[in-house]
């Protein structure tokens, strides 16, 4: 078995802290260095790809900007937990990016698939 | 083959859930810092239902009182002999 | 084998700065070789060097200090999580028209590539963290 590339794994909810910034600039820079990088969105880490985000008011950066550039920088995977989803009353419709969306049963393997996993 | 810690308490049941539910039964789950409190019997039904193999940090299961554990108790070389026989670290936190 | 550690737990705060400091022992005790250890989001306070501590408490920083000084250990603080919380050397504090600065010896300011070439680097990547 040949797991290659990073998965990043986040479960914080976007503005409450920083942890969907921090997560989304590893990732960022893990395709600057050409590494193949996974987004897996997990738990209240769903939160962070709501559409229709605006937190000006609240002096912080729009992360559905930032978000939206993902494709251009070759991240390949955004993964999103269907329980998560789930569980908080949400669809692929209420998201800002098409997302791959991965049941329970299917995440041991996507986090074998990589060499490594970091939580942020 | 994964090994996952797990560094909180019982209130934060969403952390454990995810663990649990991202483990497969070659995994194994190491408890360290507040994770130690779900080694107490209170917890043992949902520690029963972990797949894989699960261990407590020795160092943070005596600082913290938690007796009564029947669960296999490593020391820091036995996280690191763990890093060592696991193909990565899952961290939860 | 080789081997790096993430810190994103705040020394004094959380437990996690500490429980990486044991583990990095550990590693060394057991023979294996720690490419870097980073220091991300509010993990920059271990590269602090104002820490002031009782002195029946031990200082984190400090510890890191040692264990870096005896094995050589790359200590690696994310310049962009460290400067936005007011965690600068000497460089920085001249960009930024500062009066002072605050990095502890041994540590070094640098980006997050370093954390990706650090997973590139590695058998394992082991994170401690605190608290989202």
């Amino acid at each position: 078995m040949s797991a290659e590339g990073i998965l990043i794994m986040t479960r914080a909810a976007p503005y409450g802290s920083s942890a969907a910034r921090d997560a989304l600039d590893a990732a960022l820079t893990c395709s600057v260095f050409e590494q193949p990088v996974t987004l897996l969105f997990l738990d209240d880490g769903v939160f962070q790809l709501l559409k229709g985000q605006s937190p000006t008011e609240i002096s912080q950066k729009n992360l559905n900007a930032v978000q939206q550039s993902l494709p251009l920088y070759d991240i390949e995977r955004l993964c999103v937990s269907r329980s998560s989803l789930d569980s908080r009353g949400l669809g692929t419709d209420d998201l800002i990016l098409p997302v791959e969306v991965v049941g329970d049963a299917e995440l041991p393997q996507l986090l074998s698939q990589h060499r490594h996993v970091l939580s942020i | 083959m994964i090994l996952h810690t797990l560094n909180q308490a019982p209130a934060n049941t969403a952390c454990f859930q995810s663990a649990l539910s991202a483990m497969d039964e070659q995994d194994s789950l190491l408890l360290i810092e507040d994770g130690v409190y779900w080694a107490l019997p209170a917890y043992s039904d949902q520690l029963a239902s972990i797949p894989g193999r699960v261990f407590a940090l020795e160092a943070d299961i005596r600082s913290r009182g938690v007796g009564n554990s029947t669960l296999e108790c490593i020391d820091d070389s036995g996280f690191v002999q763990l890093c060592v026989s696991h193909h990565k670290v899952v961290s939860w936190f | 084998m080789i081997f790096s550690i993430v810190v994103q737990a705040p020394p004094i705060q959380c437990q996690g700065a500490e429980t990486a400091l044991r583990f990095a022992r550990a590693l060394l005790d057991a023979g294996h070789s720690i490419h870097r250890v980073f220091f991300y989001r509010d993990g920059v306070h271990n590269g602090s060097a104002l820490t002031c501590l009782p002195q029946d408490e031990v200082s984190i920083p400090e510890q890191w200090q040692a264990l870096a000084r005896e094995h050589k250990l790359d200590l690696v603080v994310c310049i962009a999580a460290a400067v936005r919380r007011g965690l600068i050397n000497e460089h920085e504090a001249g960009r930024y028209k500062k009066a002072h600065w605050n990095l502890a010896e041994q540590f070094e300011l640098s980006g997050l590539g370093q954390l990706v070439e650090a997973c590139i680097q590695s058998d394992r990547v082991v994170t401690f963290g605190g608290r989202s």
